[in-house]
C-alpha cells in the first residue's frame, strides 16, 4: 500500500498542473528523461557522451553526488549500445568508482508503429555504495542509501537487467512506458520496477533562425518510476516512487542539458533529489576515427 | 509443354527480380499519406527553417548537397525523390528504413518534417 503524504501529493498535483497548462504550441527532439527510455536510438556512427548526476541529502543519511558517465553509441539503426561509468561522492565520507553498466538496445521491428517496442538488454558490475539512482526496483528504499561507503563498498552486485520499452509518439508528443526487471547474478530474486513518462516539445516549428534561448529548444515532460517488489515479496510494501518534471535544452554544437527534481511520493522513498544531465554528440565518429568512408557497409 | 515449363520459371522469376530491383518506397505508402500535402508548403521560410534542419539532422549522411555519400546514403536530389508526393516523403520520415540504416525521425514534430520537405523540394 502507498502511503502518499499529503504535502507531497498537492506538489506533484500542483507540479502536474503546471505541467499541463505550458503553453506546448510546438519542439526539442531529444527526449530529457533520466530513467525511462523512449524509442528513440542512437543515429547510426554517432557518439553521445552524456554526464548524468544525482544530488541528494537522504533524511537519515549524508549528503552526496553520483555521476553516471555514459557513451552511447549507435552501432545500427536499430541498436545502440551504451556504456555506463558510475561514481559517488557522500559528504564526510569518500568518492568511490561504484562499477559499470553495459547495456543494449534493439528495436525488433524496422517500422514505426502506433507503440513501438524496444528490447533492453544489461549487464551491470556495480557496487552497493552506487547512487546514481538510474532506475528503482524491487523494495529498493531510502535507508539503502544511507549505508556507509565503506562497508557498501565491499559488496558487489552482478547483475541482469531486462526492460520491456514502448513508446509511441503521438501528435508530437512522446509517451513512453518502461517494465523493468532485474536479477543479482547470485541468489537473489527477480526485482521489478517501472518508469513511465511524456514530453513534448514547447514549440512545434523551427524559426528558421539560429537561437539558443528560443521555445522551439526546449522539450519539457514527466516521469513517474519505482519499484514493484521482487519474486519473493511481489508487492509495494517498502517500495520507493518518485515523480519527476524534467525539462531538456539543446544547446548549439550538439550539446544538451537536461534538470530535473525528482519527489519522493512514499515514506520509503527520499524527499526529493536533483538530476542534472549535460550531454555531447559526435555525429558520424566511425568516418571521422577511421579517416574514411566505411567502403560497402551493410547497416 | 514440359520444356517450356524451364523457361517459365525463369521468366517469373526476372520479372520479379526486376520488380523488387525497381520497388521504390513510396510502392508501400498507404493511400491516406500518400495523398496528404504539406500544410506549410509555400511559404518561403518554410523552407529556410527546412534547411537548418536539414543541416542539423540529415546533412552528415546525405551530405551538404543532397547528393549522397555514392555509397549506401542516396542523393535526395534524384527523380525518385521529386516524382514522390509530399504525404511519401513524410511518411517515410516518420518511417525510417532502419534495416538500411535510415533512423525513424517520428521524433521530430510534425511540422519539422514538413519544413524539411519543403526545403527538399526547393533543391534544384
Ligand atoms: C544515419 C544516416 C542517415 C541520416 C541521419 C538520414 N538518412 Fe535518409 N537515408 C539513409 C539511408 C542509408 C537511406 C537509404 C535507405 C534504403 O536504402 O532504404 C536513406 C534514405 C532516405 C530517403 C529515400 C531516398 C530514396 O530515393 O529512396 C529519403 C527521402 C531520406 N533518406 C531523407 C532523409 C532526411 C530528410 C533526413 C533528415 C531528417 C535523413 N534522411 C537523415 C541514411 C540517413
Amino acid at each position: 500500500m502507498l502511503l502518499l503524504a499529503s504535502h507531497r501529493l498537492r506538489l506533484a498535483a500542483f507540479l502536474l498542473l503546471l505541467f499541463v497548462s505550458l503553453p506546448f504550441r510546438g519542439t526539442a527532439q531529444d527526449k530529457p528523461y533520466f530513467v525511462t527510455y523512449s524509442h528513440d536510438l542512437e543515429e547510426p556512427g554517432n557518439l553521445e557522451v552524456e554526464t548524468k548526476s544525482a544530488i541528494a541529502r537522504p533524511e537519515h543519511g549524508h549528503h552526496f553526488g553520483a555521476l553516471a558517465t555514459e557513451l552511447e553509441y549507435g552501432a545500427r539503426a536499430w541498436w545502440t549500445t551504451e556504456l555506463y561509468l558510475d561514481g559517488q561522492t557522500t559528504g564526510g565520507q569518500s568518492t568511490l568508482f561504484t562499477g559499470f553498466r553495459w547495456e543494449n538496445r534493439f528495436r525488433p521491428l524496422m517500422h514505426e508503429y502506433a507503440v513501438n517496442p524496444v528490447l533492453y538488454v544489461e549487464f551491470e558490475n556495480i557496487s552497493a555504495a552506487d547512487k546514481n539512482v538510474l532506475e528503482v526496483v524491487g523494495h529498493d528504499v531510502e535507508s539503502d542509501l544511507d549505508v556507509p561507503n565503506a562497508v557498501a563498498r565491499a559488496e558487489h552486485q552482478h547483475e541482469g537487467e531486462l526492460k520491456l520499452i514502448l513508446s509511441s509518439n503521438v501528435h508530437d508528443w512522446n509517451i513512453s512506458e518502461n517494465f523493468i526487471s532485474e536479477k543479482n547474478l547470485g541468489h537473489a530474486p527477480w526485482e521489478f520496477g517501472y518508469a513511465v513518462a511524456v514530453a513534448h516539445p514547447l514549440r512545434a516549428a523551427s524559426s528558421g533562425r539560429e537561437c539558443t534561448l528560443c521555445a522551439e529548444k526546449f522539450i519539457a515532460g514527466l516521469e513517474a518510476y519505482g519499484g514493484l517488489g521482487d519474486t519473493w515479496d511481489l508487492s509495494l510494501r517498502q517500495t520507493s516512487h518518485y515523480l519527476a518534471p524534467v525539462v531538456g535544452w539543446q544547446l548549439p554544437a550538439h550539446m544538451r542539458l537536461s534538470f530535473s527534481p525528482s519527489l519522493g511520493m512514499t515514506r520509503s522513498s527520499m524527499d526529493q533529489f536533483y538530476r542534472v544531465g549535460f550531454a555531447y554528440e559526435f555525429s558520424d565518429i566511425d568516418n571521422k576515427l577511421l579517416g574514411h568512408k566505411r567502403k560497402g557497409k551493410v547497416w | 509443354m514440359v520444356k517450356r515449363f524451364p523457361a517459365a520459371v525463369f521468366l517469373a522469376l526476372s520479372f520479379g527480380a526486376f520488380l523488387a530491383a525497381t520497388a521504390s518506397h513510396w510502392d508501400t505508402v498507404p493511400a491516406r499519406d500518400h495523398a496528404r500535402t504539406n500544410p506549410l508548403a509555400g511559404k518561403p521560410e518554410t523552407a529556410v527553417a527546412g534547411a537548418l534542419l536539414y543541416r542539423e539532422h540529415c546533412q552528415q549522411c546525405h551530405a551538404a548537397d543532397a547528393q549522397g555519400d555514392g555509397q549506401k546514403k542516396p542523393s535526395l536530389r534524384t527523380a525518385s525523390v521529386r516524382g514522390a508526393t509530399d504525404g511519401d516523403l513524410e511518411w517515410f520520415l516518420r518511417q525510417g528504413d532502419l534495416k538500411h540504416g535510415m533512423p525513424s525521425w517520428s521524433n521530430l514534430p510534425q511540422a519539422q518534417r514538413w519544413q524539411i520537405i519543403a526545403y527538399l523540394r526547393s533543391l534544384p
